[in-house]
């Protein structure tokens, strides 16, 4: 097979938990075996222990909007409710309809589940804690592998030849392809600013504090960065956007006929997704693993000069909390905004992105790129090639305009942001207590003028 | 036990990069004769995913990612979900069948045993270059740059052909439209429509 040239070819370089793991470079046998035990514990645990979390968070996140106290029976603040459904699940009665096309509502949730698992391969948790980091196109590979997702849940409602489900899928189906286009080219807006589709180059060019987040590279990627959330939630079918499984009108959609472990497939798949989802705007938009001093950055750059592997170990744990807490914020706007949207019909959605989402997308394109045009970019690696902090360099270089720029737009981030979790807090904390409400026994305190007198 | 081992393969990159072809070969292979065989729409297009993740595989192991994933975007996520679109709309019975008459098949076989004894002949009268790229990293930025640089007039050209595509379906699709408008009685063709929709 020499016309092959195989990815594994080019493995010729340790990788940093090769290097922590053996010592010297081991044989290939004993790195298959390596990354066949990897998968199999790191890649399907952490992408199932990210699923549960999320449906655990979400039913705690809309129980808390609904005034209720969302589960909290099974282990600490309910954390385990997952497991025990998943349980539960797994002991139900697989049915299958009779009049179905069993064969393919038999393979349905896999193959919304594969795609959805396989795009965690391109997901920089960390400089070093990717799972394929030579990958060279690993926003498009993303994007490629949830546009397969679709197939399984249109197969899932056609093969349970149910008129709900067909529905389902077809609007799934309609949203789907009319939102990848708005989506591909918000990511497009922020792949320009950037010039590579590798999500671990991504992440390194964006290591020198929050103003070289891509996000506040120009105010067209800003502006992206919300339509690519807006385009992200249909795409992903999440509520106000939820019409293939719009309970109030097809029961549960798509995946009205499956029950047990199956079911719960189509559940993990949306979870994962999400949080891919999530996971690639923050790795887009909003410096991936690096924290907002840029820290992480200038370690990194001078452990490996120092070939200090256990430094980069502790860093790369620190990255990969810092991206799991950036994609979790995106997916806890996804959840609040579920829980207060009423929806739309089809025809507003298909409107809101035809006419609406794909029309801005586009001017935010032309934008972006009259904007680099005129106003020359700060290239290179931060710390390696410059020194982000050092403003009077920056002026220096006559990049004065980028500088003014970056440094306003990550201001307005800053203020954004800083104004949402105040909000949040301030909701949290002037409510009343949500538990102390459901077990005071006379919690009105005052009655009604109108009642008083009715009595 | 150790006699097995050692009548085993060597563990190298070009066997595991062999061994994944043969994978990803066989799948696509016997994906697609299950296109051809299968009489239902809905699972032949299940088999031509198979067929096109398998292809996609195998430019994954060509070292050419972005053609992989274009693959992936554009005939699985994309085409196929037009297809299988077209199907539930238009089709009576949620399993449609395909069924071909005897001429058809034999019409249908004639042209594939030529095509796949010119095939043949191809393959065995031509010698395939190995010419593995230089770089270890797979140029995507070069490939962008002769897209819009050399072969700027194809790629626009291309684009007014699906412009000119869109224009005719929505044409096709208001035409549908403003005849139901003007006539107040039923066509059968718009009775029918109205009747799978």
């Amino acid at each position: 097979m020499a016309m092959t040239m195989s990815i594994l070819a080019q493995a010729d370089q340790p990788t940093l938990f090769q290097r922590l793991v053996f010592d010297g470079t081991p044989s290939l046998l004993v790195q298959l075996i390596y990354g066949f035990a990897l998968c199999a514990t790191v890649f399907l645990g952490g992408v199932s222990l990210i699923a549960m979390f999320s449906i655990w968070w979400e039913r705690k996140v809309a129980g808390h909007i609904q005034s209720r106290l969302g589960p909290n029976r099974v282990g600490p603040i309910g954390l385990l409710q997952s497991l025990a459904d998943g349980a539960k699940l797994i002991l139900k009665e697989d049915l299958v309809p009779k009049d179905a096309d069993k064969l393919l509502f038999r393979l349905a949730p896999y193959l919304a589940f594969a795609p959805a698992f396989a795009a965690f391969l391109a997901l920089p948790f960390g400089p070093d804690f990717t799972f394929e980091p030579r990958l060279s196109v690993g926003v498009f590979w993303i994007l490629a592998i949830l546009s397969v997702e679709i197939m399984g849940v249109i197969l899932a409602g056609w093969a349970s030849n149910n008129k709900w489900s067909v529905y389902g899928a077809m609007r799934e189906a309609c949203q789907m392809v009319s939102y990848e286009i708005p989506l591909g080219i918000s990511i497009i807006v922020g792949i320009m600013a950037a010039g590579t589709l590798n999500l671990v180059q991504l992440g390194h060019m964006q290591g020198g504090g929050i103003h070289t987040w891509l996000i506040y590279r120009n105010p067209f990627v800003f502006l992206a960065f919300f339509s690519y959330f807006v385009a992200s939630l249909a795409s992903n079918k999440r509520a106000p956007f939820d019409l293939p499984e719009s309970e109030s009108e097809l029961v549960a959609g798509f995946h009205t006929e499956y029950s047990g472990l199956r079911f719960s497939f189509f559940f993990f798949a949306e979870y994962a997704a999400m949080f891919v989802v999530g996971g690639i705007q923050a790795a887009l938009f909003l410096g991936g693993w690096n924290d907002p001093f840029g820290l992480i950055g200038y370690f990194y750059r001078e452990w490996t000069i120092a070939e200090n592997w256990m430094g980069l170990f502790v860093l790369n744990v620190i990255g990969a909390g810092i991206f799991v807490i950036k994609a979790m914020g995106i997916i806890f706007v996804q959840m609040w905004l579920r829980w207060t949207l009423p929806r739309p019909r089809i025809d507003q959605v298909l409107y809101a992105c035809v006419k609406v989402l794909l029309p801005m997308s586009c001017v935010l394109l032309l934008g972006a790129a009259v904007w680099q045009w005129l106003i020359i970019e700060r290239a290179g690696i931060p710390w390696r090639d410059y020194n982000p902090w050092n403003f009077a360099e920056w002026v220096r270089a006559g990049l004065t305009g980028t500088l003014v720029t970056q440094v306003i737009l990550s201001l307005v981030g800053i203020a954004g942001f800083t104004a949402t979790v105040m909000w949040v807090l301030y909701a949290a904390a002037s409510g009343r207590n949500i538990k102390q409400r459901l077990t005071d026994p006379d919690p009105i305190v005052q009655v009604p003028a109108n009642l008083a007198t009715a009595k | 036990m150790n006699a097995i081992f050692a009548q085993l393969p060597e563990v190298t990159p070009d066997n595991v990069s062999a061994a994944l072809f043969y994978l990803f070969a066989i799948m696509s292979g016997a994906s697609a004769i299950g296109v051809a065989i299968s009489r239902n729409i809905v699972r032949t297009a299940v088999c031509l995913l198979f067929t096109l993740v398998g292809v996609a595989g195998l430019y994954f192991l060509l070292h050419a990612e972005f053609l992989a994933a274009v693959q992936l975007v554009v005939y699985a996520g994309g085409t196929l979900i037009l297809i299988i679109f077209g199907v539930m709309l238009t089709s009576k019975s949620p399993f449609s069948r395909f069924e071909p008459k005897l001429a058809e098949v034999i019409i249908a076989v004639s042209i594939a045993s030529i095509l796949l004894f010119a095939l043949f002949i191809g393959i065995a009268r031509t010698t395939f270059a190995s010419n593995p790229i230089e770089t270890g990293i797979y140029p995507v930025d070069r490939l962008g740059q002769v897209l819009l640089g050399d072969y700027l007039i194809p790629f626009e050209v291309v684009s007014v052909l699906l412009l000119v595509v869109m224009i005719g379906a929505a044409y096709l699709a208001k035409g549908r439209k403003r005849e139901e408008d003007e006539t107040s009685k039923t066509t059968t063709m718009s009775r029918r429509a109205r009747e799978w929709s």
